[in-house]
C-alpha cells in the first residue's frame, strides 16, 4: 500500500441543475485521519457518498486503493462496472450514517453478522466470534440482544461502527456520525472512532465536532459550495485560517 | 345521585324488542330449515366441498403472494422493461373481473387447443390439449392467482416503499445485492405494512373461491348447490354453506392476530398481551391476591 488510499481529480457530481461538486481534487493517505469541514449543502456528505459509489460522479476521476470507483479504464475509455463489481468494492468500505440505520428487526449482534455472513459467505461461527469482540470492543457486550430501538443514540451509533468493522474494510467512512445524538451521548460515539485511528484505520470523517478534528485529524479540509476552500493540519487551519470563507465558518462554529 | 340517561333505556328497550321479534322469527320461522342446516352440517360433500375450499384458497393465496412479491420487485426495478411489464401485468390483472377470468382460463381451449412446449417457431418436445391440461383445479388456481398476484403486487409495493430509505443505503454500503438486500433487509421490515392486508386478501380470497363454481370445481358452493339442485332446500343449504364459511374466517382472523405480533417484533417497545396471556395474568392475579386488591396493570 503504497499509493494513497484515496485519490480524487476534479470530481464533478451535479443533480439535475444543481452542481454539488464542482471539482474535488483531494487526497487521503493510508492510516489518515482526513476530516471533512463545512456547512450544510456545501457537497461533504455527496463527495462521501460517492466513494463507495452509492452516487454516481458526472466527470471527474475517483480512486480507491488505486482502482477507479464504480468504472474501469480500458483503452482510455470508461466502462461503467457491472454491479456485482460495484458490490464487491463496497464490502472494503466501511460507512457510518448520521442516522445509524441501524436494522431494526434484527438485535445488535444479528445486525453485525449479517454481511460478513450474506455478502462475504464467512463460516457463521467465525463471523460470531468477531461480532462478539467487536460489540465488546465498542462498550456494549452486555447489549448483543437488544434491538436498536430499546438503545439509546449513541449505543446504536456504536453498534453501527461495529457493523462497519465486521466487514474487515481497509477505509472507513463517517457521515456526521454524532450530529443526531443528544449532546451527552456524542462523547462515546467520539471515543471509539478516537481508539479506531489511533489504530491506524484510515478514515473520512464528516464532522461538526471541531475539537474531534483538532485532535484526532491529520488532515482538515474545509468545503464550501462544492470546492475544496482550504486543506491543511487541523490545528493550523483551525488557529490561522488563511482564507475568508474558513475564517466566517470557523467563527460560527468555535 | 349519579347523572341519568333515560334516552339510553329508551335505547335498550328499542333494540331488545328488535333483537326479540329477529330470534322469534329465526326460530319459528320453518323456512330456516334449522334441521336441513344440522343434518347437512357435516354431510360428505359439504366436507368434502370445505377441504377443496381451503385447498384452493392457500394455493391461490401462494401463488398470489409469490406473483405479487416478483411483481413488486420488478415494478420498482430500475430496468424499464422489467418494471414495465409489472406495470403492464398489474393493469390487465385488476382492470378486469376475476369472474371473467375464471372462465376464460376455462374456456382456453377454444382460444388454444393444443399446449406444447417447444423452440418459439421451431420444434416442439411436449405436445398436449388444452382440455387434459386445463382441468377445473388449474384453471381456478389460473383465475384466482393471477388475479390475486396483481392485487399483492400492488401491496407489497406498499410495503416496500414504506421502509425507510436510510435502510437501501446502509445495506448497499455493505455490499449487499439488490436481491439480498431485499430477501434479508427489506421485505422483513415491509411484513409489518404488508401483513395486515394480506390477512384481508386470505379471508377475501376464501369468499372468492365460491366463484370457482363457473369452472366447476367441487368446493363448498359448487357443492352446495349441487344439493339444492337436488334437494331444492336452498336456504338452508345457504346458510349451511355461510356458517362453514363464517367459522373458515373466523380461524384466519385469529391466526391473522397472532402472525402481526410476530412481525411488530423491533418496532414498538411492548406488545399487547395475547387474549390467552391476559387471562392466564387474570388467573395469577386472582390467585395471588384477594379479590378486592386486584388491580389492573402491569404485575
Amino acid at each position: 500500500m503504497d499509493g494513497p488510499m484515496v485519490r480524487a481529480e476534479a470530481v464533478h457530481k451535479r443533480y439535475a441543475l444543481l452542481e454539488v461538486l464542482k471539482g474535488i481534487t483531494l487526497e487521503v493517505a493510508p492510516r489518515e485521519v482526513m476530516c471533512l469541514l463545512g456547512p450544510s449543502g456545501s457537497g461533504k456528505s455527496t463527495f462521501l457518498r460517492c466513494i463507495n459509489h452509492l452516487e454516481k460522479i458526472n466527470s471527474g476521476r475517483l480512486y480507491v486503493d488505486g482502482s477507479l470507483v464504480g468504472y474501469e479504464e480500458r483503452s482510455g475509455r470508461l466502462h461503467e462496472l457491472p454491479d456485482r463489481e460495484v458490490c464487491r468494492r463496497r464490502t472494503e468500505i466501511g460507512m457510518v450514517f448520521q442516522r445509524f440505520n441501524l436494522f431494526p428487526h434484527m438485535t445488535a449482534l444479528e445486525n453485525v453478522v449479517e454481511a460478513p455472513v450474506l455478502v462475504k459467505k464467512e463460516p457463521k461461527a467465525v463471523v460470531m466470534t468477531r461480532a462478539r469482540a467487536l460489540l465488546d470492543r465498542v462498550g456494549l457486550s452486555s447489549k448483543v440482544d437488544a434491538y436498536p430501538n430499546q438503545l439509546s443514540g449513541g449505543q446504536q451509533q456504536r453498534v453501527a461502527i461495529a457493523r462497519a468493522l465486521a466487514m474487515q474494510p481497509k477505509l472507513m467512512l463517517f457521515d456526521e456520525p454524532t450530529s443526531a445524538l443528544d449532546p451527552e451521548l456524542v462523547g462515546e460515539v467520539l471515543d471509539v472512532i478516537r481508539a479506531l485511528a489511533e489504530e491506524g484505520m484510515t478514515m473520512i470523517v464528516v464532522t461538526h465536532e471541531i475539537g474531534f478534528a483538532r485532535e484526532v485529524g491529520d488532515t482538515l479540509v474545509f468545503m464550501d459550495e462544492g470546492v475544496v476552500v482550504e486543506a491543511g493540519v487541523p490545528r493550523e487551519v483551525i488557529a490561522n485560517p488563511r482564507e475568508e470563507r474558513t475564517r466566517a465558518f470557523l467563527s460560527k462554529v468555535l | 345521585m349519579p347523572l341519568r340517561h333515560p334516552g339510553r333505556w329508551v335505547a335498550t328497550a328499542v333494540v331488545l324488542v328488535l333483537v326479540a321479534m329477529l330470534v322469534h322469527d329465526i326460530l319459528t320461522n320453518p323456512g330456516f330449515g334449522w334441521g336441513v342446516v344440522g343434518s347437512y352440517f357435516f354431510a360428505p360433500p359439504i366436507v368434502s366441498g370445505v377441504e377443496k375450499t381451503l385447498e384452493l384458497t392457500v394455493l391461490a393465496m401462494v401463488a398470489g403472494v409469490v406473483l405479487g412479491v416478483i411483481f413488486a420487485v420488478m415494478r420498482l426495478s430500475p430496468n424499464p422493461i422489467l418494471s414495465g411489464a409489472a406495470w403492464t401485468y398489474i393493469w390487465f390483472f385488476r382492470g378486469t373481473p376475476v369472474y371473467v377470468q375464471l372462465v376464460f382460463w376455462y374456456a382456453i381451449s377454444a382460444l388454444q387447443p393444443t399446449i406444447s412446449l417447444g423452440i418459439p417457431f421451431g420444434p416442439e418436445f411436449v405436445h398436449m390439449s388444452a382440455n387434459s391440461l386445463i382441468t377445473p383445479m388449474v384453471a381456478a388456481l389460473l383465475g384466482l392467482g393471477l388475479n390475486e398476484g396483481a392485487y399483492y403486487a400492488e401491496i407489497v409495493r406498499a410495503g416496500i416503499i414504506s421502509v425507510d430509505h436510510g435502510q437501501f443505503e446502509a445495506a448497499q454500503s455493505l455490499g449487499m445485492r439488490r436481491a439480498q438486500l431485499m430477501r434479508r433487509i427489506v421485505l422483513p421490515q415491509a411484513m409489518r405494512v404488508i401483513v395486515p392486508p394480506t390477512g384481508n386478501e386470505t379471508i377475501s380470497m376464501l369468499k372468492t373461491t365460491s366463484l370457482a363454481v363457473v369452472v366447476t370445481y367441487p368446493e363448498l358452493f359448487f357443492q352446495t348447490t349441487n344439493i339444492i339442485a337436488r334437494t331444492y332446500q336452498a336456504i338452508p343449504l345457504y346458510i349451511n354453506a355461510c356458517f362453514w364459511y363464517l367459522l373458515m374466517t373466523t380461524v384466519l382472523t385469529i391466526g391473522q392476530y397472532y402472525i402481526e405480533r410476530y412481525y411488530a417484533r423491533g418496532s414498538s417497545y411492548a406488545l399487547p398481551l395475547t387474549p390467552i396471556q391476559r387471562i392466564r395474568r387474570n388467573l395469577t392475579t386472582l390467585r395471588r391476591i384477594p379479590l378486592s386488591a386486584s388491580t389492573p396493570g402491569r404485575p
